[in-house]
């Protein structure tokens, strides 16, 4: 399919605009109290449901605004002095013009998450453009050719977390498939009053500086007075000699972030209006930094219909997990004066709770937040976690599994992912603290905190696409081992940081199977800028059709994906910390 | 860098014993044939085959490449690695070195590198992350204050650099209301040599109120090993054919999320006496300390401790003449602080 790529020139008005932003910024530097000067006019924020702009052309104008959740004031990023960022409402198939004007002090840009667009429109600095330099108006122009739940958000520094975020809703030509009452946006996302770059060096120093639930010697004796030393000892064994703790569930805790939604504290409690009886559909989009959230609420189940914008058959679930990146868009009948919408970060260090309700001002209880559970031997050994129950199996002869497709040998050996594990040889060395040998390829598993919690919780394995996928047998196999060392506080692909890699390279239009292994310990949000991830199971069937794509510890993924647009694209942990620090691959279609 | 421990008692075994202790649990993993549940879970299985296109590789099943790690005995070779690799090299002081069909991770791009190739960059600022960011930390490990001798003792460490290179400046010292005072700084090359461990060299200068300073070439190894012990060994020859090994460890006991109680081992051997410094040839000096502190932020701790010193030797023999104790034991408050 060929596209015209439009790119438009840039106005001379924006250049002059560009030359006086710069002659400003050195005067500015030069002269600190006149920086203080210009701080103190920066004006104060706009949260909650944001303001609705429609198109085919919008304006948006990035500047800084004040803000207050913690009790401090903070310099926020924002659009249009909005937190979250006006929600841009487009139709499938308009061609949108959306002029970006930036009035920071630094270079800043926008990514649309999820859309298919030309590569130069994508928005990410250094790869796709030159970014949006301060006092520049970049136009960017596309046509949409999806609909659903989308979202927007800076691709510069560390912007995003600063909240420079908003939703893209992209209403399907032939209308919404499903009638509802209300139609709320919940953008779930955490804020630091910390300097974010700070964090990122603090990280650097003390990697699990902000992890507040360690296992202490309190915690052992008790595992004694339980479980007996024996096993107690045991239990540590593995992570002691592996230098890994299993309760190292998130980088960032509560301790620095306070978690929001729609740029609301769990005191605001944002409420989305919803009388008993009526439909709801709420479009759940994680527009955090760092943050995997556990989202439900108590009493209601919520009929999934949509994965990253994509119709999937309904799936009707108490509560799912979703990663920065990755958006859910659910119909939810209340029966209610009042819902609490619940979401509870992975390490259960904090929450942020809204409601739906008849009317602003009331509310339901609040549950207690779950306890955290420690990572267990199938988060770190994956496949083999049937070695946590001892030394019972010690000289059982059994061979290592075979792959499935073994005995197939009529068989196209790329119509089922491979099973061979290969490390990279790069993973042999400072950057890699573990390495999976035998991962698991299950895709049932909620994850840690979620198993065996008594509720209806949404795996990969539950989501189908409505319309399914056209089966299609790759042509070749490309593996990427998620790795890292937690020590270093250092992030990879294959043991190698984004400076000491190579592009992938892809051609246009072939169909690749991409399999994502996780060697670490931790769950992250795989997003593939500019071409859709048709998630399969271990026996070749397609399942769903993602942007962004959760993988567990010792979990292996594998997907298909056909690029159609040629370019430069990124491809990275959506986990902001674990991109910054390295865990990010280039993409060349041609 | 903490962990909740499994028992106190293991603190104040030497590197040695702990090292063979590892080892032999790490036999014993490798050696498990593990159970396989084909219901729950299906478990790929490993090959380091470099044809990266090539899923499937019957010959890789049979005789699948173990671990290549020259600690794992060539009788645990068997069908199956570890099911998660896991990193002593550093107890083995080896490096963890790949087998050679290794998967190349450059084999998937064509030639192109992030310059060069179809839609390469062209602007001046291609994507740089933090990655290549150089960081700079300050850790005031222990100052001190002992009231009963009125002395204070510090010890700091700075860095410049990445995860895996830096710059690295030590300071150690005392000092009392005499005016008495002595300094041991280092200035060290910091490279990962594991995942863990980081080799260091250098030089390391030593100024003292009494007595001569010298200067030593500095080469050791800093890192932490299994089950949590932060190990800081280093190998020094100085001036006047001077040569002396100073052996570190410490392990952080967190009693709550806050109060963390640190035992610290040191002790140093030397290869000759230098008496106008009071210090004789063999084992020379020891300490064990211990160390409660109060995290009111994971950057900010006072402390309490005690420490039991003793002289070994000739060194015992010498500073006996000036007056000193053969062992001494003291108790100090201090802050620990980074940033």
């Amino acid at each position: 399919m060929s596209k015209q790529v439009s790119r438009p020139p840039l106005p001379s008005k924006s250049r002059r605009q560009l030359l006086q932003g710069l002659l400003m910024g050195g005067v500015a530097s030069a002269l600190a109290p006149t920086t203080q000067a210009a701080r103190s006019t920066v004006g104060s924020t706009t949260s909650g449901t944001a303001k609705v702009i429609t198109g085919p052309v919008v304006d948006l104008v990035i500047g800084e605004s004040h803000v207050n959740f913690t009790g401090e004031s903070r310099i926020a990023t924002t659009i249009n002095g909005s937190l979250p960022a006006p929600t841009l409402k487009f139709r499938e198939g308009d061609e949108v013009t959306i002029r970006v004007t930036n009035t920071l002090r630094v270079p800043t840009s926008i990514h649309w998450h999820g859309i298919i667009l030309p590569y130069e429109m994508d928005g990410v600095p250094g790869i796709s453009f030159n970014g949006i330099a301060p006092g520049e108006t970049f136009v960017y122009k596309f046509t949409l050719q999806q609909s659903g739940t989308y979202w927007y958000h800076s691709h510069s520094g560390f912007q995003k977390m600063t909240g420079l975020y908003g939703a893209l809703i992209i209403e399907p030509r032939e209308g919404e498939l499903y009638p509802v009452d209300h139609d709320h946006i919940v953008q779930l996302s955490d804020w630091t009053d910390e300097d974010p770059m700070r964090v990122f060096a603090k990280l650097k120093m003390q990697s699990d500086m902000y992890n507040y639930n360690q296992p202490t010697v309190g915690d052992f004796f008790s595992d004694i007075a339980n479980n007996g030393l024996g096993l107690a000892l045991e239990n540590r064994k593995m992570w002691n000699q592996m230098r890994m703790n299993p309760t190292d569930l998130a980088d960032l805790s509560a301790s620095t972030l306070t978690f929001l939604i729609n740029g609301r504290t769990t005191n605001d409690n944002w409420t989305g209006i919803a009388k008993p009886g009526e439909r709801v559909r709420v479009r759940f989009i994680n527009t955090s930094s760092n943050t995997l959230f556990d989202v439900r609420i108590p009493g209601l189940s919520m009929q999934i219909i949509q994965a990253d914008g994509q119709n999937v058959k309904p799936v009707s679930i108490d509560e799912f997990r979703f990663g920065p990146g990755e958006t859910y868009d659910a119909i939810i009948e209340t029966t209610d004066e009042a819902h609490t919408l619940f979401a509870q970060s992975i390490d259960r260090s904090g929450f942020v709770r809204g409601s739906l309700a008849a009317t602003a001002g009331l509310e339901a209880a609040v549950p207690a937040m779950d306890k955290a559970e420690p990572l267990s031997m199938t988060d770190m050994m994956g496949g083999m976690s049937a070695m946590d129950h001892g030394a019972g199996h010690a000289g059982h002869a059994a061979p290592a599994p075979q792959n499935q497709h073994d005995h197939s040998a009529h068989q196209n050996p790329l119509s089922v992912p491979s099973q061979t594990v290969r490390h990279a040889r790069t993973e042999y060395g400072a950057t890699v603290d573990a390495r999976v040998n035998t991962p698991r390829v299950n895709l049932d598993d909620p994850g840690i905190g979620l198993r065996n919690n008594g509720r209806r919780v949404l795996t990969l394995a539950d989501l189908h696409s409505l319309e399914a996928l056209d089966p299609v047998t790759p042509v070749r196999e490309i593996e990427l081992h998620l790795t890292g060392n937690m020590e270093r506080y250092s992030w990879s692909i294959d043991g190698l940081e984004f400076k000491d890699s190579s592009p992938i390279h892809m051609q246009h239009g072939e169909c690749v199977r991409i399999i994502l292994q996780n060697d670490t310990m931790m769950t992250h949000p795989m997003h593939l800028h500019g071409m859709w991830s048709d998630i399969e199971n271990e026996h070749g069937e397609l399942l769903s059709r993602r942007h962004t794509i959760l993988v567990q510890p010792a979990q292996r993924i594998s997907f298909l994906t056909t690029p159609e647009d040629a370019g430069r694209w990124a491809w990275h942990c959506h986990l902001m910390f674990h991109m910054d620090a390295g865990m990010f691959r280039k993409v060349v279609v041609s | 860098m903490r962990q909740g421990l499994t028992l106190t008692a293991l603190l104040f075994l030497t590197n040695t014993a702990f090292a063979q202790d590892t080892h032999q649990h790490d036999h014993g993993a490798v050696q498990e044939e593990p159970a396989h549940d084909h219901n729950a879970m299906t478990t790929p299985t490993i090959d380091h085959s470099a044809h990266s296109a090539e899923p499937v590789d019957h010959s890789a099943h049979t005789i699948a490449p173990v671990d290549h790690s020259a600690h794992m005995p060539a009788a645990s070779a068997a069908d199956t690695e570890a099911p998660m690799a896991m990193d002593h090299s550093a107890m083995s002081m080896g490096i963890d070195t790949p087998p050679e069909n290794a998967r190349d991770p450059h084999a998937y791009s064509s030639g192109f590198t992030h310059g060069e190739g179809p839609y390469a960059f062209q602007g001046s600022n291609p994507l740089m992350l933090a990655d290549e960011h150089h960081f700079m930390s300050l850790l005031a490990d222990r100052i001190e204050y002992t009231p009963d001798t009125k002395t204070g003792n510090y010890e700091l460490q700075a860095w410049r650099g990445n995860s895996f290179n830096r710059l690295v400046l030590k300071t150690e010292g005392s000092f009392s209301e005499e005016d008495e005072y002595e300094n041991q700084t280092e200035l060290l090359w910091s490279h990962a040599l594991d995942a863990f461990w980081d080799t260091q060299v250098g030089l390391r200068v030593d100024t003292n109120k009494e007595g001569k300073s010298r200067q030593w070439l500095a080469a050791g190894i800093q890192g932490l090993a299994p089950y949590w012990f932060e190990l800081d060994t280093t190998a020094y020859v100085g001036t006047g054919g001077q040569t002396e090994l100073v052996f570190d460890s410490e392990y952080e006991l967190l009693l709550t999320q806050r109060l963390v109680l640190q035992p610290r081992f040191e002790f140093m051997l030397r290869g000759k006496d230098d008496s106008v410094n009071y210090l004789g040839s063999g084992l020379s000096e020891a300490s064990a300390s211990l160390r409660l502190r109060y995290e009111f932020s994971r950057q900010f701790a006072p402390f309490i401790g005690v420490e039991s010193e003793r002289l070994f030797g000739n060194t015992a023999k010498f500073k006996e003449l000036v007056g000193e104790q053969r062992s001494e034991t003291h108790y100090f408050a201090g802050v620990r602080f980074w940033f």
